[in-house]
Parts: C-alpha cells; structure tokens; sequence
C-alpha cells in the first residue's frame, strides 16, 4: 500500500518538473517562459520531498525531516532567482509580449 | 549590546540545526541555541531593523493560505503550458505598495513569486510601487485586487499595524 502512494507521489512530482521544463519551450518570451520553472517544478519537487520523507521515515530509523528544510530553502531562494532574472530583463528591455511598464525615472 | 537581539531567531535557529541532524538529542539541543544564541549575535549589524510579529495567529492563517495558493498555482500554471500558449494574455501590473518595511515588502514579493501565475519584477525607487509580471492577466485590475487584499493585508496586519 505504500508503495503505491510513494511511487504515486515520485510519478507526480516527475510529472509536475517535466512540465515546468516543458514551459520552457512552449512559452513565447522571456517573461511568460520565468513562470514555468519557478511554479510548476515547486510542486514537482514538493511531492519528491514528501515521498522521500515519507520512506525514510518508515525504515525504522525514526522520522525524517530533513525534507523540511529542502522545502524552506527552495521557497526562499527560488522567487529570489526569478525575481532577479525578471529585473534583468527589465532593464536590458528584453522583448515582451505584453505592453513594457512606462519608464519612468523613478523606476530603475 | 543586547543579549538577545533577535529573540525569535533563536528558537527558529536551534530548530534548523535539529532539522539539519535529524535529531533531538539532548546535546543537539544545546548546540542548536547556543548557536541560535550566537549567530544573532554576530549577525546583528545586517539587520537594518527589529522585526515584530504582532499578530501570530494571523501569520499562521496567512501561511496556510499562501501553502494552498502554491499548490493551485502549480496546477493552474500547469494547465496554462499545456494549453494554448497563443490564447494567454501576460500583462505587466503595477500594484500600489501599502507595506512600508523592507520585511514586509520582501516577503510580499517572495509570495507573489510563489503563487498563481505572477512574478514581482521590479520596486520602484520609492517603495511605492510593485512591478509584477502576470502570465495569464486578461483583466488585471482583478490580480492586483486579489494580491492587495489576500496577501498585503495580513502581512500589514502582523508587521505594521497602525
């Protein structure tokens, strides 16, 4: 039975991460494209914690919660990246598909 | 110099090196506040402010909302790449900043980052605006609406009620 719901979990989150990358290639520009990855693989690699965690746990070698941590450090970094890709792209006025933000002076 | 100059560091800290070792060992727990103790200590200079949780019930509230929006996101984001890229409408949205402390205003666009289909591009100069960039925004009056009233007033709530 568990052995279900983990490589149920391991499927979903392989699932979750190839379409993130597949967003790479169907989107149109360069902002449309940042959402792919920052989004899609989150969930992919939140269900590969899960499982992870889920069979450690059940080795009798007490809980494991490391995965806890993965988790954090992902949710920290990852908006950081993308928010500095998206500022980059800003300001080398990178083509976009949607009308680009006036620019003022007061917005470098 | 303050014993303690981030008192809520130290427990958070000490429970990241539990975390780390995977253990509750009495002599892990030692170490984990002493170094909870310590690495405020040290690190106090780059702290440009105090940082006061007011309202930590509200937080809570505003994280599970933030874990739940994280998992629509993925599935709308999901089913946005998998449809039609022509029929998206990406939009850049200003979105008028209430938040004042660097804190606040950073974890907001941490959560914008996270959740459905935006990512915070750009603070302007004067911290009064957001430059956010939408993937599916066909009427974006309404994101920045949602993004005003369901992610900046909580965070207004519990770091900088007036």
């Amino acid at each position: 039975m568990l052995e279900y719901l983990l490589s149920f979990l391991i499927l979903a989150g392989a699932l979750f991460t190839f379409i993130g990358s597949l967003g790479l290639a169907r989107l149109r520009d360069f902002y449309t494209r940042l959402h792919g990855p920052t989004k899609a693989t989150t969930l992919g690699v939140g269900c590969m914690l899960i499982a992870s965690s889920v069979y450690f746990s059940n080795r009798g070698a007490g809980m494991s919660l490391h995965e806890v941590l993965v988790t954090l450090f992902l949710f920290i970094t990852a908006p950081i990246s993308a928010h500095l890709l998206a500022k980059a792209a800003l300001h080398l006025k990178l083509e976009s598909l949607a009308p680009p933000p006036d620019d003022d002076p007061a917005n470098s | 110099m303050k014993m303690l100059p981030h008192p809520l560091l130290t427990p958070i800290l000490a429970a990241i090196w539990l975390l780390l070792n995977n253990s509750l060992a009495p002599g892990h727990i030692v170490l984990g506040l002493l170094l909870g103790w310590a690495i405020p200590l040290f690190t106090v200079h780059y702290w440009p402010e105090a940082v006061h949780i007011h309202k930590p019930l509200t937080l809570l509230r505003f994280m599970a909302v933030v874990l739940l929006d994280i998992v629509l996101a993925n599935l709308v984001v999901a089913r946005l790449i998998l449809g039609r890229p022509q029929s998206l409408h990406p939009a850049f949205l200003k979105v008028p900043l209430e938040l004042r402390s660097d804190l606040a205003i950073g974890l907001l666009a941490n959560t914008i980052c996270l959740t459905p289909g935006t990512v915070s591009a750009r603070l302007s100069l004067d911290r009064r605006f957001l430059l956010v960039h939408a993937l599916n925004a066909p009427d974006g009056g309404a994101v920045i609406a949602t993004i005003k009233q369901r992610y900046e007033a909580p965070l207004k709530e519990v770091f900088e009620p007036c």
